[in-house]
Parts: C-alpha cells; sequence; structure tokens
C-alpha cells in the first residue's frame, strides 16, 4: 500500500458523489436488474473506456481492498493498465493480477476464468445498459416496457437469426432475465460468460457512465438467458485448444500473427493462461 | 341509432360503444359528440372527406388517442364491459395486443421494416409468450398463405414487397392473435385500383369467415359499399348521417351526403 496522491479526495470523487453513486447502488441491488439513474460525473478518461465502471468502483473502493482490472481477459492491455494505476494512485490501494487475491476485479467485456467467490466483488464497464434500445428508441416506452414486463419483442430478433443463420446468432451482451423479472444486458461480454453469471457467489455491480444508469445482480441471484423452446441456449465451442497453455475449456481468442494469415487461438483471460503455464512447469 | 335487425336478438350488450366522444386538439376539434354501437361481425364504415374527424374518431376508439370527453366502452372476453379509458395500463396494452388489431394507412407505421415477413407476423406471437420457434414460424407461415402472400418469401424483409403486399402482410400480422376486433385506417389507399380490388376481396374474405367486427375509416365509397355493413358519415368533426351503407349511399338525406354520392364518376 502506498500513500493517495496529494492533492486529491481518496478515490479521487468527491464524498458527496460517493454517496449519491452508493445509493444509486444500494437501490439496485434491492431491485435486481433494474437500471437505476444516477449523476454520472465526468472522469478523466473518455466516454467509452469505462466511465461507469470507474465510479462504481471509486464508490465502493476502501482502502484495505486489492484491485483487479481486466480489459477484454488480460491484465495487461491499455485500459486495463490505466484504471488499476489510477485508483493505484487515488486511493493508494493494492493492485493484483490474480482473480483469487482480488476484492473487487473490475471489467471489460469478460468474466474471469477463475471462478468468483463470495465476498468478492465484479464491476462491469457498460456502454449501452438498455436491452430493449434497438426494439424502442424512447426511453419513456422502455420504460413502460420494463415496468410491464412486456419483453416478447426481444425473440423477433432470435427468431430473425434463427430463419436467416439457422441459429440465434448473438454471441456477445446476450440478454439475460433477472431473477425472473428485468430484462438486462450483462454488457459486452461473450455468451460464454453468460452461465458464470447465474448463481454467482459474488456481487456483480454494473456501470454506464455515459448513459448514467447503474444496475446489479446480488449474490446467487438466478440469471437466465433468453432462448427459445426449441432453440436452447448454447455456448461457443472451438476445435482447438489454447495454443500456450492447451486449455480446452477457456474463452478463445483468435490471433493472427503474420500477414500471411496465420493464426492461433490463445485463452483471452492471461491469468487463467499464465497459472496454468506455471502449474504445468512446477510438475 | 339503432342495431343491425339481424342481429338484434343476440341478447349480448354491443362488442363496442361510443357515448359522445370528443376529440380536441386545443381549441380545435377533431370530432365531436360520435355515439354508436358496434356489434360482434358487424363491419361499420366511416366515410368523408379529409378533415372531417375520421382518423381521430378512430385514434379515440382506439385507445390511441385519449378522448376529451365521452366514453368508449368495451365488451372483453370475460363477458364484462368496461370503459377502455378507465381500465390499467398493462390491461389496454393487453387489449391492443391480442383482442385488437389496427391497420393502418401507411404500412410502414404498422410493419417492421428492419425485419423478415415471418417475424412480422411472428412478433405479436411472442409478445404474447410464445416461445417456440418451429410453431411460430409454422403460423406465420399459414398466415401469410390466407393473406395470398407466396410463402417462399418468408424470409424477405416486407421493404423488399410492393405496395399490396405489405398491407396483406400488415392485415395477417394483425390477425395472428385472432381478434376480435379490427381498426382499419384506409386500408387501401395508395394502391392501384386492380390492387385494391384484391385487397377488399381478401377483407371481405376474412372477415366474414373469422366473424370480426371491424371500424374502416375510408374515404372511398366504393370500399365502403363493398365491406360495411353499416355507414355513418362525417363532416367538420360531426356525424351527419348513419344507417345501412346501402340505404345511406343509394337514398343519401343529408345534402353533404347527397354530394359526397353525386361526386362519385360514373365510368
Amino acid at each position: 500500500m502506498t500513500e493517495p496522491l496529494a492533492g486529491y479526495n481518496f478515490a479521487y470523487l468527491d464524498e458527496q458523489t460517493k454517496r449519491m453513486i452508493r445509493r444509486a447502488l444500494l437501490k439496485a441491488v434491492a431491485i435486481p436488474g433494474y437500471q437505476v439513474p444516477f449523476g454520472s460525473r465526468e472522469m478523466p478518461l473518455p466516454y467509452g473506456w469505462g466511465t461507469g465502471g470507474i465510479q462504481v468502483t471509486a464508490s465502493i473502493i476502501g482502502r484495505p481492498d486489492v484491485l483487479k482490472v481486466i480489459d477484454q481477459g488480460a491484465d495487461d492491455t491499455t485500459n486495463a493498465i490505466s484504471i488499476r494505476r489510477f485508483f493505484a494512485r487515488t486511493a493508494g490501494v493494492a493492485t493484483t493480477e490474480r482473480t483469487r487475491d482480488a476484492t473487487i476485479v473490475q471489467t471489460r467485456h469478460r468474466i474471469p476464468e477463475t471462478p468468483l467467490a463470495a465476498g468478492q466483488i465484479i464491476v462491469y464497464q457498460v456502454p449501452i445498459p438498455e436491452p430493449l434500445r434497438w426494439l424502442e428508441p424512447r426511453e419513456t416506452e422502455t420504460r413502460v416496457m420494463h415496468a410491464l414486463s412486456e419483453y416478447g419483442g426481444m425473440y423477433v430478433n432470435f427468431y430473425e437469426d434463427i430463419a436467416i443463420h439457422g441459429r440465434i446468432a448473438t454471441t456477445y451482451d446476450y440478454p439475460v432475465l433477472v431473477n425472473d423479472r428485468y430484462m438486462m444486458r450483462p454488457s459486452p461480454i461473450p455468451k460464454f460468460d453468460n452461465p458464470k453469471m447465474d448463481m454467482n457467489p459474488a456481487l456483480q455491480l454494473f456501470g454506464a457512465g455515459r448513459e448514467k444508469r447503474i444496475y446489479a445482480v446480488p449474490p446467487y441471484t438466478k440469471v437466465k438467458s433468453l432462448d427459445f423452446e426449441d432453440h436452447p441456449f448454447t455456448v461457443e465451442s472451438w476445435n482447438e485448444a489454447c495454443a500456450i497453455c492447451d486449455a480446452g475449456d477457456s474463452f478463445l481468442d483468435e490471433v493472427i500473427t503474420d500477414d500471411q494469415g496465420t493464426r492461433m487461438f490463445v485463452c483471452s483471460d492471461t491469468e487463467y493462461c499464465r497459472d496454468r503455464v506455471a502449474a504445468k512447469a512446477a510438475e | 341509432m339503432s342495431a343491425l335487425p339481424l342481429l338484434a336478438e343476440d341478447e349480448l350488450p354491443p362488442l363496442l360503444s361510443a357515448r359522445d366522444v370528443t376529440v380536441t386538439y386545443g381549441n380545435r376539434v377533431g370530432c365531436r359528440d360520435v355515439s354508436f354501437d358496434l356489434w360482434p361481425g358487424e363491419v361499420l364504415g366511416i366515410v368523408g372527406e379529409s378533415g372531417s374527424g375520421k382518423t381521430s374518431l378512430l385514434g379515440a376508439l382506439s385507445a390511441r388517442l385519449a378522448p376529451a370527453s365521452g366514453q368508449v366502452l368495451y365488451r372483453l372476453r370475460d363477458g364484462t364491459t368496461e370503459d377502455v379509458y378507465a381500465l390499467s395500463e398493462p390491461m389496454r396494452r393487453l387489449l391492443l395486443r391480442t383482442d385488437w388489431g389496427v391497420v393502418h394507412q401507411n404500412p410502414r407505421d404498422g410493419l417492421r421494416l428492419g425485419v423478415s415477413a415471418g417475424a412480422n407476423v411472428g412478433e405479436k406471437l411472442m409478445a404474447i409468450g410464445a416461445r417456440n420457434y418451429a410453431a411460430i414460424r409454422c403460423q406465420a407461415t399459414e398466415w401469410l398463405d390466407k393473406v395470398e402472400i407466396p410463402t417462399d418469401r418468408i424470409d424477405d424483409p416486407p421493404s423488399s414487397f410492393s405496395g399490396g403486399m405489405q398491407q396483406r402482410l400488415q392485415i395477417a400480422r394483425n390477425l395472428v392473435t385472432k381478434p376480435r376486433l379490427v381498426f382499419m385506417d384506409e386500408p387501401t389507399g395508395g394502391l392501384d385500383v386492380s390492387v385494391q380490388a384484391r385487397l377488399l376481396d381478401l377483407i371481405r374474405g376474412l372477415v366474414a369467415d373469422l366473424g370480426l367486427a371491424a371500424v374502416i375509416v375510408t374515404h372511398d365509397l366504393a370500399v365502403a359499399r363493398l365491406l360495411a355493413h353499416r355507414l355513418m358519415v362525417m363532416r367538420g368533426g360531426v356525424v351527419v348521417e348513419t344507417g345501412l351503407t346501402d340505404q345511406v349511399l343509394d337514398d343519401p338525406q343529408h345534402p353533404y351526403t347527397q354530394l359526397l354520392v353525386a361526386s362519385i364518376l360514373q365510368v
């Protein structure tokens, strides 16, 4: 632990703002999947880079917390490094790349392969929080649709996918029904990660900075991915295993390695991959 | 106004009743003090020139435009008659999705142009809880066939359809939930005469087969003659004449109706 940067409040945001965000978080946890409006602040990073997630993290983080930040599963991408360093400087908290050691995981586009435990909090960065937006552009109308659980229209997209592609072709940001009540966008995580949200022991918080919405899935809450009775929800699968750690059970990224189109499949979760390689070397 | 004699022995109250419905836009009047009853299986035509308040009245009847005064009463499937504007919002929306259909003048208002014809027909089914793809598709195919759209075009977007096909698709989309009452606003507007004739034939067939009640707004007296059992002639927001279609068109009483009937070109 280091001393926070002088001249800034702890974790950058002022206490009144944190209080307002915590209030929104409490409401969000009380109504799983419901989008709570909040007064999103300007943050020292552009919209689309995680302004929502960073505000949520700033409001819940304390001195004893250990923070992990991932971007597309990786701990070492620009966005992940910047946000981690931001909190190391403004809150003086310890940071880690190990999911098990972290108390808070802020993420963009993935849920770690290592299962989350009770007591941990995962914070998602959300670009568009409204699952009904493509269906209905009016915010007043989507709110009424949520209030009345009018979610039938969501299936039109799936119908269209099956008619054209023979299967549901939505692969990321796959809509879910939380606690049998609210339709929710899980942020652009691959549908591979959707089953991890169901009955997860960790608290899941979602922050959308530009859209000024916060929502949450409390621990051990039912999260169901939408599907048709005769076209059940399935996750992606690959014909290969990870080229580095040989994992056959993780989400793989396709990486093009030269101009001739040579490609390799590697784990998107860098920590998981590294751990497996280290475990193998130790044997 | 009295009921159709042939339906009068039916002791049930009317399906839809308007009681002094007045629609205003600020100080301007859309329609004033319109009252009528509509029985199951009956087709009511509302005719009049542009600006006579037809569409305002239709909006008020179909729970889309709250009237300034008056009541719109509807007999629900459970037999109780309710004021549609006194129903709770979920009930009213459910009614619009299941028991009623609205066919718009412009198919673009009534269709989802970005998705295929099949999805357009299936949308209402999915909205009321259908979650089996094969069953939804089967029903969509069936309905496309009923409205004479080739079933191999089920996966084509409506934007690739002709105006007449789009209009028929709109009808299929509305009838798939087996409504009891359909509101149509100029269903043949913007179509050429031969296509109009086919569409009219289709609507007449469907209304008769399914025993639908319908309220059809039109400025075209030929359409009214073919489809409607009963007519209401509107002018300047008020009803000037009502009666059986043939009676109104063959023996118009009100000077305006006489003018309207006289202005049809005889070919």
